[in-house]
């Protein structure tokens, strides 16, 4: 260990806490021990409702524990929390930027509140605001920076006085690939030069591998600590990557899935990474796949996969096992395009949030939408539902003109926002009935429809309880639900799978697999990289513009090189980004 | 100890800064601390009056002749009444119920005959009831221009007129009884209690809607050096109201301030210390803006508005209302306003509720201490 | 009226009701503010602190001073007996009136010569209260001399009036008040509830949930306005029935008149509230909006103070008020025991005035929808 000499940067022994929520106790965290290393970046993971924020902010003296011992740097945080305090910097989820200062602002008052002196503060700003790149804008206001701008200097401000342990709740939620990666890079450097200790807590799995050591929570609970590595190893001999060019590979993938030999199938790139229940050789006999030509390739074992597997241990997760919701209409396959974008812009005073887009989506495609905060994907896709009417160009869906008939055209789409956003104080059933009656439903499709969805998404046991009350994937499950209640023709998807843990998103995308083989067309926006392997097609936008269009493959294809012979999504992505930085002549 | 003051004094310039910042940037604190002001101001001003001038009165005068066109013309030249002749009773009363007219003054076909013979004419006067205290006024009214004709009348008979008790009435501080210039400065009182209550409740709920409290904890301020640096920018906002207030009240609606404007200024710091402490108060529970709002608005506006005696006299209100009262710090602070402006400085009045918004503001600032946590639960 | 509406309106209401945050809203203030301004908000003089400042002594001042003992409105609370005890009474505010009977008030009046005289010396800091105990203290000196012309055979003065109030006998401020109060509440509830209504779907994200439904704007705005009739008419019955029963205010005109006024009231409530709400993003915005309309428009109804004082300018202003009309209404049917002839010139104002701001809601909020 490189810091052998210095006390642990955290300790904790049987720490518990509970909330009360309305007559419910919620035991956010039981009996945990744990050491944090200094000197290192530790990584905090669990799924929705772990601990890792309650576990942050015991740490930061902002709660009191129930049970346990909680020590800081060798202080009891709940004795001197005021010591620890200022020994610790701590970046909660929403960082609490002041939107209406100006950067230079923001970083005074963090100064003057961490009593920084102010013969100090010179070089430390200047530090700080070259890390995160922000030097060109300190007189712009907090809230006009981009959502990474802002994630920089909220971690600026928390770094204005060196800190021993800075402490990251989900620093990079919400934040596009690029900015992601100079997050990381910035704390990888305070950890390497500034020898801080850090710990720090996220959704994404892939982000687990850059920690040099996991701590893994569910339900409140340790399930484990180490490095990336020691979760991973016992795998070994039982991960694969398989393809079978003659079928496609989300129906290669559903068929992995239900195979009882296997534990978890997904989409990785071009291939479906298959994680099998028993070591030794894996058997696909049974797949049906046609004229044995089916690859299989042995591959490492990764830090999702010991997640999944692990989490699959703890309940009966039923990734891909799940009824299929019946679907009443099965439309042929065809080639008809049911949207066209054709040269479509949005104007918001003088700044274009559009401009000149132009694609087209044919029946039952799984089609993507991606692109950083800001690179107007989210406005293109308000305008495809009717949210909004288009500046200029034209726009048709399922055979619409938006302009003229967008009531007939909503008549024929789902649309599934991207936070819950059904009628939190209402239940479950209410919900379902109110939605159905407002697509026009009655008699005894209205009937029949509701109990469709009430048993084919396994919500009949939470009919009575209100919708903001249930778990996180049922909330979904249920939006699903409603936004389907029509049987329409086209479903539309922003950002589904933001802040849902990788069991739920599974799930999720077993069902959307589903609902493209009966033809619907899904029409999807995402920040997940590998999750756009999902779709048949997809654009990349950037500043309102398409930066590329096509399939993941021949889109990921365009930037192989020596470097990258097998190019992922983000690397993509990023690649993209940058070109277009370079050709307009201005850094990102 | 004294680099761990400089650190508090830092953090406390800090905080104090960035609050000075947010308000000139937000618009809406502004137009709160100095729009409503001059809007509430300016509605009460002139919206609000219960000087009754011009009183639509219906004269009916059954057989015109000299002596009941004198007594006509006693209310034709008073600026209370605009009355308007009605030959019969039965029009006049329908244009009572048809609210055209507020009151009938009917002298009947037999008034001069009367008033000649026996010397005992009645008149009738009927009022419409429905808003009392107007009525009440009216009927007031009624009486001294019945009085006022009495006078002239006997005097023109080269008689004296001998009523048993003769009245005299000398108004102290307010002689024409001008109702602005009790509600003025009453009305600086519930603009002060609408500054540092609700804005101060509101911009903390801000806080912990965008999440911004969260970070300002986990630094190492101090909790009493967070709500002083809350508190001494607001205090600010609200003196910046209260001058505003009373430079309209004095210039623009000519309320004459008789006691020291120091004194003045005195007791608005010690209410507006305990408006700030009710607006910490209800912050330390409300912690989104809505439930901020309504909570503000019940407990601080409106008792400031009804129980502080700014419009209703807090004397005629049922004991157990009148009990409430004692706890509504506005009540102690429009009663050292209206002296003030209208009396003077008159000690007893002044001390006596400055020591009750003293008290108020300590017991205040206890709970406060012992509420507020830097912790999130 | 079409099912998908009814589901719409069935939503908003469950939403309403179900939310505790809501109920509190629709509950709390209403209940604190009727007993409020039913106990508190009087013009009613009680028991007020008066001083007796005697420099007579005689049975005829004696007989007067019973008469100020005597009556509900005043209380005494001091005997003084030299100059010098006038001023810190009233600067103290321990008496709001000193009464004053000069010395040989009792030799005059017995010797029927120019009579004897008293003096109210009054604290004006409350006008309007001052002016209350000055009307008091006439008609009690005014009762004294009819009592003692009666009884000393003396001619009283050749023309006495004899006063008769309409509707309210005995002038009782709270017949006045609590009525109004019907209008009050209703409008700050039925406000509330519209004005919040799309702000709150806004804020929970669901309004674009509403948008992608085949509903129309129009369809959208008529569920909504749906909820805060029924609640407001709900609120109001209630109130109606606290101020009949409760506060023994008489009823006397015809329930349906006062139903219609209600219902026309409501409608421009409705509209008001909804063209807050089409243009409030946020609920604090909403609650803003309704306060800032709500503030004048009580100011200016005629609620606490006739609408008869106000400047011209601002008279014309009451015009576009619809609470100017409804109190009206109430206090026609209340107390005047009006139908529904004497309160045509209300309904109609009432009726333009919701068309008026539905119509422009609906405009605003198919142009504020995005």
């Amino acid at each position: 260990m490189v810091n052998a000499g210095l006390p642990a940067a955290l300790t904790c022994q049987g720490l518990g806490k509970t909330f009360a929520s309305g007559n419910r106790v919620i035991q956010a965290l039981d009996g945990i021990d744990l050491t944090v290393a200094p000197g290192r970046i530790t990584g905090l993971i669990g799924p929705d409702g772990a601990g890792k924020t309650t576990l942050m902010r015991l740490a930061a003296g902002l709660l009191r524990a129930d049970a346990g011992e909680l020590r800081v740097l060798d202080l009891d945080v709940s004795r001197e929390p005021l010591a620890v305090q200022s020994a610790i910097g701590y970046m909660p989820q929403r960082f609490g930027l002041y939107e209406d200062l100006s950067v230079q602002e923001n970083l005074d008052l963090y100064a003057d509140l961490q009593g920084v002196l102010a013969a100090e503060r010179r070089g430390r700003y200047a530090e700080l605001l070259h890390m995160v790149g922000l030097a060109r804008f300190t007189a712009r206001l907090a809230g006009r920076l981009s959502g990474g701008m802002k994630q920089k200097l909220g971690l600026a401000c928390t770094l204005v006085r060196p800190p021993r342990l800075l402490l990251l709740d989900e620093p990079t939620v919400g934040v596009d690939p690029v900015s992601r990666r100079e997050l990381w890079a910035i704390v990888q450097r305070l950890v390497r030069e500034e020898g801080v200790s850090v710990l720090l807590s996220t959704a994404y799995l892939d982000e687990a591998e850059r920690c040099d050591e996991v701590i893994l929570l569910h339900q409140g609970r340790l399930l484990g600590q180490g490095t990336p590595a020691s979760f991973s190893e016992p795998l070994a001999g039982r991960c694969y990557l398989v393809n079978a060019p003659a079928i496609s590979k989300r129906r290669l993938q559903m068929r992995l899935a239900a195979l009882p030999a296997v534990a978890d199938a997904i989409i990785q790139g071009e291939s479906v990474r298959v994680v099998a229940r028993a070591a030794g050789p894996l058997n696909l006999s049974s797949l049906d796949a046609g004229p044995a030509d089916v690859e299989i390739r042995p591959v490492a074992p990764n830090f999702e996969d010991a997640f999944i597997i692990r989490l699959q241990g703890e309940h009966d997760v039923t990734t891909g096992e799940s009824p299929p919701p019946p679907m009443a209409a099965t439309m042929a396959n065809d080639d008809a395009a049911v949207i066209r974008v054709d040269r479509v812009q949005r104007r918001f005073g003088e700044f274009y949030a559009v401009k000149d887009v132009s694609f087209e989506v044919r029946r039952g495609e799984i089609f993507g939408l991606l692109g950083a905060n800001g690179a107007g994907k989210s406005t293109t896709f308000r305008m495809l539902c009717g949210l909004l009417p288009a500046s200029g160009g034209r726009l048709e869906v399922a055979g619409h003109d938006l302009r003229r008939a967008a009531a007939r055209a909503r008549g024929r789409i789902g649309y599934m926002a991207q936070r819950f956003s059904l009628y939190g104080n209402l239940t479950v059933a209410q919900n379902l009935r109110f939605f159905a009656s407002a697509y026009g439903l009655t008699g005894q499709r209205w009937r029949e429809r509701i109990r469709w969805a009430l048993d084919g998404f396994d919500l009949a046991r939470h009919a009575d309880m209100a919708s903001g009350d249930l778990p996180l994937g049922y909330k979904q499950r249920l939006a699903m639900a409603a936004a389907l209640m029509h049987e329409p023709d086209i479903l539309f998807l922003d950002e589904p799978t933001s802040g849902v843990d990788p069991l739920a998103r599974r799930e999720f995308w077993h069902r959307i697999n589903l609902l493209a083989e009966q033809g619907v067309t899904v029409l999807v926006t995402t920040h997940f990289m590998d999750e756009a392997n999902y779709c048949d097609r997809l654009v990349i936008m950037a500043d309102g513009e398409v930066l590329a269009q096509g399939t993941p493959a021949a889109t990921k294809a365009r930037f192989r090189d020596a470097e990258r012979p097998d190019p992922t999504m983000e690397d993509a992505f990023i690649a993209l980004i940058e070109q277009r930085a370079q050709t307009a002549g201005e850094p990102a | 100890m004294s680099a761990r003051r400089g650190g508090a004094l830092m953090r406390l310039r800090g905080m104090v800064r960035k609050e000075s910042l947010q308000i000139l940037r937000d618009p809406s604190s502004i137009a709160i601390a100095f729009v409503m002001p001059v809007v509430l101001l300016l509605l009460f001003g002139y919206g609000v009056s219960l000087d009754a001038r011009h009183i639509p009165l219906a004269m009916v005068i059954e057989r015109p002749d000299a002596n009941s066109a004198s007594f006509a013309a006693a209310f034709q030249q008073s600026e209370y009444f605009s009355p308007r002749r009605f030959d019969s009773i039965q029009d006049a009363e329908q244009a009572l119920r048809e609210r055209q007219v507020d009151g009938i003054v009917w002298l009947r076909g037999d008034f001069s005959r009367r008033l000649l013979a026996a010397g005992d004419a009645p008149v009738g006067v009927i009022l419409n009831g429905v808003d009392a205290n107007q009525a009440r006024i009216a009927s007031g009214y009624i009486q001294g221009a019945w009085q006022r004709w009495l006078q002239t009348y006997m005097a023109a008979q080269g008689r004296e007129l001998t009523l048993p008790v003769g009245m005299e009435q000398r108004v102290w501080f307010n002689p024409a009884l001008r109702s602005r210039n009790f509600l003025v400065p009453g009305l600086v009182a519930v603009i002060m209690t609408l500054i540092g209550a609700l804005l101060t409740a509101l911009v903390v709920a801000r806080e912990w809607e965008r999440g911004t409290m969260e970070a300002l904890m986990v630094t190492p301020i101090r909790i009493g050096e967070l709500l002083l640096g809350k508190l001494l920018p607001y205090f600010a906002l609200g003196m910046g109201g209260m001058l505003l207030s009373v430079a309209m009240a004095r210039w623009q609606f000519g309320v004459p301030l008789n006691g020291s404007f120091w004194l003045l200024l005195a007791a608005s710091t010690l209410f507006m210390l305990v408006a700030l402490g009710m607006g910490l108060l209800i912050s330390t529970v409300a912690r989104n803006q809505f439930v901020a709002g309504q909570i503000a608005i019940l407990v601080t506006f409106l008792p400031a508005f009804i129980l502080s005696g700014f419009i209703f006299d807090i004397g005629s209100m049922p004991a157990p209302i009148q009990l409430i009262t004692h706890v509504v710090p506005a009540r102690y602070f429009v009663a050292i306003l209206q002296t003030l402006f209208l009396a003077g400085d008159v000690w007893p009045v002044v001390l006596g509720n400055a020591a009750a918004l003293l008290l108020l503001l300590l017991i205040f600032f206890a709970v406060l201490g012992r509420k507020a946590r830097k912790r999130l639960e | 009226m079409p099912r998908h509406i009814l589901a719409l309106a069935l939503k908003e209401l469950l939403a309403l009701l179900r939310d505790k945050r809501s109920r509190f809203v629709l509950i709390g203030p209403p209940i604190a503010q009727l007993l409020v301004f039913g106990f508190a908000a009087t013009f009613d003089l009680q028991n007020a602190p008066i001083a007796i400042y005697d420099e007579d002594q005689g049975a005829a001042a004696r007989e007067l001073i019973a008469r100020f003992e005597g009556s509900r409105n005043f209380e005494v609370v001091a005997r003084i007996d030299h100059d010098a005890q006038v001023a810190p009474l009233i600067d103290d505010r321990q008496a709001l009136l000193v009464l004053r009977i000069a010395p040989r008030f009792s030799q005059e009046i017995l010797s029927g010569g120019g009579g004897g005289s008293v003096q109210a010396i009054l604290d004006g800091r409350n006008s309007n209260t001052a002016m209350l105990a000055l009307n008091y203290t006439r008609s009690i000196v005014t009762d004294f001399n009819d009592a003692w012309a009666a009884r000393h055979g003396r001619s009283g003065p050749p023309v006495h009036l004899e006063i008769r109030p309409w509707y309210n006998a005995n002038l009782e401020s709270r017949w006045f008040v609590v009525p109004g109060i019907v209008g009050l509440l209703t409008l700050v509830v039925t406000l509330i509830v519209t004005a919040l209504s799309v702000a709150r779907e806004r804020e929970a994200g669901t309004f674009d949930q509403l948008l992608v439904t085949p509903l129309r704007p129009v369809e959208i705005l008529i569920g909504k306005s749906i909820p805060g009739l029924l609640v407001g008419l709900l609120q109001g019955s209630l109130i109606v029935v606290v101020t009949v029963y409760g506060f023994g205010v008489p009823l006397r005109g015809s329930v349906g008149a006062l139903y219609l006024g209600m219902a026309l009231f409501l409608l421009s409530a409705v509209g008001v509230g909804l063209m807050i709400s089409s243009l409030a993003v946020t609920q604090q915005q909403g609650l803003l909006g309704a306060f800032l309309f709500l503030v004048p428009a009580v100011i200016l109804s005629g609620f606490a103070t006739p609408i008869a004082n106000m400047p011209q300018a601002v008279q014309w202003l009451t015009y576009l008020n619809p609470l100017r009309y409804f109190l009206i209404v109430l206090r026609g049917v209340f107390l005047q025991g009006n139908s529904y002839a004497l309160l045509m010139d209300q309904y109609w104002p009432m009726a333009l005035i919701g068309l008026v701001s539905l119509i422009l809601a609906g405009w605003l909020f198919r142009h504020r929808m995005y």
